[in-house]
């Protein structure tokens, strides 16, 4: 089974990366707030039993994928 | 009788940097510096461990992420947990923040650029195993060279864990904090480099004062272990 886990900074983090993107799309003419920059993670889990799957990555962002002090996550499974 | 030559070893990781410039400086400060190979599963015979600055397996997904997992560093967090003495410098204490030996994180500088300076710190603690060498309020030029090095302590961290703070903050570090000790206090991580300021000639020798107070505060360890 597929899955996208999505890193984002806390909220209450300063984003630099964030700041210096909305700024950047503030001069090409956009009017944006709240810019912020996380990253993605594409995986292939094994199984096709979506309840396992997601514990699988629940447990995976736990361990590595995010750190809970700065980040949040949020996994979606593709079937 | 002559006093023992403390054993402090310094771990290797991929991508380590400084590991050469700790083993040179905690040698000119009279310990016996041992280098310890990332996949070593058992630390030697050791009175301390410096986990040195650099960009252990590229840094990759968090600076510290992937090195937590090797199998050296496991060692030094049951070497840490016996009430060994640590010292995590710039990408050490990054991994050490990972590994769950210091509280905190480190982020991406504000500024966004790679800051390579000297900075003056501030002695909060002198009290330290790391520190005895210096006074409290004591100003320490010490050089930094990191981009990911703004501090984000925890919520719940005591003010007494605080054992350095920038007089004039590189990184946008919270509370200034340049360095953290563990609550039991035999392990510190601090982002500047202590090991790059240890003579004169190359700036200022204040990162002797660090690096000798630990190579002290092992030697007491060798004594009482003889």
């Amino acid at each position: 089974m597929r899955a996208t886990v999505l890193v984002r900074p806390k909220q209450g983090i300063l984003d630099p990366q964030g700041e210096a993107v909305e700024r950047a799309l503030e001069h090409l003419g956009f009017a944006v707030s709240g810019a912020r920059v996380g990253k993605v993670v594409d995986l292939e889990v094994a199984g096709d039993d979506e309840t396992a799957a997601r514990e699988q990555v629940q447990k995976m962002c736990e361990q590595l994928l995010a750190n809970p002090l700065i980040e949040s996550y949020e996994i979606e499974l593709h079937g | 009788m002559a006093s023992p030559q403390p054993r402090i070893g310094v771990v290797t990781y991929p991508g380590s940097q400084d590991d050469r410039d700790a083993l040179w400086a905690l040698a000119a400060l009279d310990a016996e510096a041992v280098p310890v190979w990332h996949e070593e599963h058992e630390l030697p015979a050791l009175d301390a461990v410096v986990l040195p600055g650099g960009f252990s397996y590229g840094d990759y997904l968090r600076c510290g992420a992937i090195a937590r997992f090797s199998p050296a560093t496991a060692a030094v967090c049951a070497f840490a947990e016996r009430g060994g003495l640590v010292l995590g410098i710039c990408n050490g204490f990054q991994v050490l923040c990972e590994a769950g030996l210091l509280p905190g994180a480190l982020l991406r500088n504000e500024s966004l650029r790679f800051v390579c300076r000297d900075v003056p710190l501030r002695v909060e603690r002198a009290d330290t195993p790391f520190t005895t060498r210096c006074e409290p309020g004591q100003t320490l030029v010490i050089p930094v060279k990191h981009g990911d090095g703004r501090y984000m302590p925890p919520p719940d961290l005591d003010p007494a864990q605080i054992v350095l703070r920038y007089r004039d903050n590189p990184n946008g570090s919270v509370d200034d904090i340049a360095g953290v000790c563990s609550e039991s206090g035999n392990v510190l991580g601090l982002m500047p480099h202590p090991e790059h300021a240890v003579d004169p000639l190359l700036g200022s020798a204040d990162g002797g004062l660090i690096l000798a107070s630990l190579v002290e505060a092992a030697r007491e360890r060798a004594l009482a272990s003889v």
